[in-house]
């Protein structure tokens, strides 16, 4: 199997401060398979979430290309990106950037509106995922009236509305304790499997290791190695040994 | 079921849509939102109310009755006196900034969430539209009550003035006295102080929006209140 989803070619990304160029990511190329589970490991500062954004197109990179279903992305106008946003890529973050005005199920229907589906098939749908991510009876709560946990699951299924064939989760677990942390993970492993939607996820999260098919390093803005599966057993104990 | 179709182009939402998030928005910031247009309120309260009262002045003037208690000013000829001026376009001024800041404050508390919506699909028009209806809704209200109470405070302060007198003369509408300056009217000003809080409001909150809009949202979302 060749099916390349996402390609970077010397991905580079530099940010402007004054007088300062902060280089944070220095030339990155990476091929991910369709179906594949990665995560991106390194240091904090290193790029992770730079080049989570480069993916997803929600930042343009300084040089170099992203592309994405073997379509370059830079080469896109306004209306394919934002087209490309809601069908294509489901975003899980860190502080689940909810909508707050907005119910769970409200949260969940909103990608739909913006893909122009109707408001039947919309609630539908919006109703099946929350059930699946295990919401089933807090649909209608407000993101303030649920838990971390809870708030990440709406997340998820917020994600997944459009049927994207690529998840993108930057630290998805960094606000959850372990239990609940290993619940997402597993919800998210999960999608991976059963549905073969392709994830990359930005992570510190040990636990992340052992789910994932490779894991790419990265550090100073450069992929430092990648690591496939088989690798990784050896090393998880190493690994796990350096501690957080 | 992977799409390997070329990427589509987003279509534009209808109307409808646009309105029923707008709304809902309002609603649920409920608190929020009475807040931002209270902003708005209480800069075409100021307005109209030092409009409404030199109308009333103008009008009784005209009338021949004097005020029982400025009839020491340094009334020009045409019963507008210099200090007058300097007062509507002081309060024309507070009302200006005061209502560009509190919409300003209110979109930049959201910038978050503009991000999140360009995330899930949404194109930058239809950010911007959000904020017009938003907007335009929040200026229509907040101005409109305010019109109504900086009217009520200029009446109150005409009473004290003038006395009874105040509603046999009282300037409703237009009018062009001989001698005098032409009088716009209470309800013109109040029509006007509508407006200009309307307009005042969603430009205070459409162009910060826009920038906002324009923004990757990686940028949009990074920006902590
Ligand atoms: N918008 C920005 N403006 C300026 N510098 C930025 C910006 N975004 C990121 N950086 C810098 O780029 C570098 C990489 O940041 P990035 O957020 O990608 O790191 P990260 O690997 O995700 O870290 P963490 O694990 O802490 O989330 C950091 O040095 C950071 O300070
Ligand atoms: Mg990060």
């Amino acid at each position: 199997m060749n099916d390349i989803v996402v390609k970077t070619e010397d991905v580079v990304k530099e940010y402007r401060m004054g007088s300062n160029i902060l280089r944070a990511l220095d030339g990155i190329n990476i091929e991910i398979q369709r179906g594949e589970y990665i995560s991106l490991m390194g240091p904090s500062g290193s790029g992770k979430s730079t080049l989570f954004n480069m993916i997803g197109a929600l930042d343009r990179p300084t040089e170099g290309q992203v592309y994405i279903d073997g379509q370059n992305m830079s080469q896109l106008s306004q209306r394919q990106i934002a087209a490309f946003r809601c069908h294509r890529v489901g975003y899980i973050f860190q502080s689940y950037n909810l909508l707050h005005v907005r119910s769970a199920h409200g949260n969940v229907t909103l990608p739909m509106i913006f893909a122009g589906i109707s408001e039947k098939e919309r609630n539908q749908k919006a109703e099946k995922l929350l059930d699946m991510v295990g919401l089933g009876d807090r649909m209608y709560h407000l993101p303030d009236e649920l838990s971390g946990g809870q708030r990440q699951r709406v997340a998820i299924a917020r994600a997944l509305a459009n049927d994207p064939s690529i998840v993108l989760a930057d630290e998805p677990t960094a606000n959850l304790d372990t239990i609940t942390g290993r619940e997402i993970i597993d919800l998210i492993k999960r999608l991976n499997t059963e549905q073969g939607v392709t994830v990359i996820s930005a992570t510190h999260d040990l636990k992340m290791l052992d789910v994932s098919d490779r894991i790419v390093d990265i550090r100073d803005g450069l992929v430092e190695r990648i690591r496939n599966r088989d690798e990784i057993e050896i090393e998880v104990g190493e690994v796990g040994g350096e501690g957080e | 079921m992977q799409q390997r179709t070329p990427i589509e182009e987003q279509i534009d939402l209808p109307f409808i849509e646009s309105l029923r998030i707008s709304f809902q928005s309002l609603k649920i910031r409920f608190g929020r939102s009475i807040i931002t247009t209270a902003g708005i309120t209480l800069g075409i309260a100021f307005l109209v109310s030092v409009w409404t009262n030199n109308e009333i002045g103008v009008a009784l003037q005209e009338s021949g009755r004097q005020s029982t208690i400025n009839t020491f000013e340094e009334t020009t000829e045409q019963g507008i006196s210099t200090k007058d001026i300097w007062l509507i376009v002081m309060s024309l001024i507070v009302c200006v900034v005061g209502i560009a800041n509190s919409m300003l404050m209110a979109v930049t508390e959201r910038f978050r969430e503009i991000g999140t919506m360009k995330c899930l699909g949404a194109l930058d028009g239809f950010v911007v539209r959000l904020f017009l209806l938003e907007s335009g809704f929040q200026g229509f209200s907040g101005a409109l009550i305010g019109a109504l109470i900086g009217t009520l405070g200029a009446v109150l302060l005409g009473l004290k003035d003038y006395g009874l007198d105040l509603f046999f003369y009282f300037p409703l509408l237009p009018a062009q006295p001989e001698n005098g300056p032409m009088q716009l009217g209470v309800i013109i000003v109040i029509l006007l102080g509508c407006i200009l809080g309307m307009i005042l409001a969603v430009i205070g909150s459409s162009f910060p929006a826009w920038r906002a809009a324009k923004l990757p949202p990686a940028e949009a979302m990074r920006t902590e209140v």
